[in-house]
């Protein structure tokens, strides 16, 4: 059973028991344009809610990517090195970002639900 | 700086672009285009496998009138205009009296007619046009025709789809001009552009620009390709972009750009600064432009601090992206003069980190000019 969420960031989180998996909506990929590198955290690293936790760059320009939550890194997607173009192609599913052990359970019910987050997309 | 305020103009092709599904944003006073649907990424790949088709109407063109507008243009400029033949086009500066570079443009000297053809930079062309108009007082008069459009059709196909409404334009070579008709539509058209590629810049009228343009979109090697991919090609061809890679604080010297002084002016040195550009051609520069590659896959932006391997700042990436023919990141930027060697060793300071570079000859991807062979 898991369950998506997210920020006015554009970034998602999909919790599942402890874990969360971490990555930008298809708005912000929209939004970017073409991906062509992605700087991951590195495993082990903490993070705080809000905190810089990694840089997507498209053709044009560099875009910080916050933690949604809490939590310390215990996985990134090493494939996103060899095809960063999977951000563009799967923004929810093979062009996820990095897992994390979460902090605590209580950040997660604070961000939007999927039907408020396409909501808070309609009116941008 | 962004003021939300700002009245943007538009260009004759703003309906067309938006009609196209085009992503706009504010340049140089204008609502532009920045892609379309496609994505800068294969904007930019079309452009250099076919053909892409480029707004660039928000350039500064203007005609120079006079006895002898050549000469009265090269007391701002160090070009050999007076040189210029018949049927050319050519790249020079503009220079402010200390030898800064207020612009880059092109001049064309159409067949049989007095008038110099120019082209300036957008963001430059009111500054451009009363500096010049200032300094040319009584030996030439200059009129900016902002009611033209400007098109600009680069790539390997340019030719063969250009040929087909305008059959002339297939003995132009690189930097060549002509008057001709397309699909009926009376143009001036160049075999230059910003890309590194083959291809021509075509100035028609205002009220003609989106007529041609829907013909030239119909061909099917032809897409519509907006600013963003502007960029990373004509960044890819080692070109400079005014305000970014040159700009008032920076010299002709310093930036590489030596080859636009004509012959007969570095004799002369009647141009602005002369002696002392000239002292710098002959006994060198503290710091040159240079091109750039990031031994990893990070891209270093403009502004991105550059370092020896001692740490010490040396330069400043001045245009820093992602090449998508490269398919790496690359970049331009100014380096202290002992460190402009190609395969010199550096550190660009990207997000608190050092990661290694090593200066490169540009362009880095060939120019597929057409040239006139010689001797003929």
């Amino acid at each position: 059973m898991s369950e998506t969420r997210y920020t006015d960031q554009h970034e998602w989180v999909r919790v599942e028991g402890d874990e969360g998996t971490v990555g930008i909506t298809r708005y912000a990929t929209e939004q970017l344009g073409d991906v062509v590198y992605v700087e991951l955290p590195k495993v082990g690293k903490v993070l705080a809610k809000k905190a810089e936790a990694a840089v997507v760059e498209s053709v044009k320009a560099a875009s910080e990517v916050y933690a949604p939550v809490g939590g310390t890194v215990t996985a990134v997607n090493d494939a996103l090195n060899a095809d960063p173009a999977k951000v563009n192609a799967s923004p929810e599913g093979e062009g996820w970002f990095f897992k994390l052990k979460l902090a605590g359970k209580d950040e997660v019910s604070a961000l939007m639900t999927a039907a408020q987050y396409a909501d808070y997309v309609k009116g941008l | 700086m962004t003021d939300t305020n700002e009245v943007l103009l538009r260009t004759p092709l703003h309906a067309l672009h938006v009609e196209l599904g085009a992503k706009m944003v504010p340049f140089a006073g204008y609502d532009m285009p920045v892609q379309y649907p496609t994505g800068i990424l294969k904007e930019h790949l079309h452009t250099r496998e076919k053909a892409g088709l480029f707004d660039v109407s928000h350039m500064g063109q203007a005609f120079l009138s006079g006895d002898d507008p050549a000469r009265a243009l090269e007391r701002v400029t160090p070009a050999d205009l007076a040189g210029l033949k018949d049927g050319m086009q050519r790249y020079g500066l503009l220079l402010n009296d200390a030898g800064g570079i207020k612009d880059d443009f092109m001049t064309s000297r159409l067949i049989g007619e007095r008038a110099l053809y120019l082209v300036v930079n957008a963001s430059m062309k009111e500054s451009d046009f009363a500096y010049i108009a200032e300094r040319l007082k009584g030996l030439a008069v200059l009129s900016p025709k902002p009611e033209r459009a400007l098109l600009a059709l680069q790539g390997p196909a340019a030719e063969a789809v250009l040929a087909r409404h305008a059959p002339a334009v297939a003995s132009l070579t690189f930097m060549k001009v002509i008057r001709a008709d397309i699909a009926g539509i009376p143009a001036i058209v160049s075999r230059t552009g910003y890309t590194g590629e083959d291809g021509f810049e075509i100035s028609v009228a205002g009220q003609d620009a989106e007529k041609l343009a829907r013909v030239l979109l119909k061909e099917p090697d032809v897409l519509p390709i907006g600013l963003g991919a502007r960029d990373s090609l004509r960044l890819e061809a080692g070109l400079c972009l005014y305000g970014h890679d040159i700009d008032e604080t920076t010299d002709p010297v310093e930036a590489d750009l030596v080859w636009s002084i004509g012959k007969r002016r570095k004799m002369d040195k009647d141009f602005p600064a002369a002696e002392k550009i000239m002292d710098k051609v002959f006994n060198g520069t503290p710091r040159k432009r240079v091109g750039i590659r990031p031994d990893g896959k990070a891209p270093a932006r403009d502004n991105t601090e550059i370092a020896d391997k001692s740490g010490r700042v040396i330069g400043r990436i001045t245009s820093g992206g992602f090449g998508p023919s490269l398919n790496a990141p690359l970049a331009m930027g100014y380096v202290e003069a002992a460190f402009a060697a190609d395969g010199t060793e550096i550190d660009l300071l990207v997000r608190g980190r050092a990661l290694p570079a090593r200066v490169v000859p540009m362009p880095f991807v060939p120019h597929g000019y057409k040239r006139a062979k010689p001797n003929s």
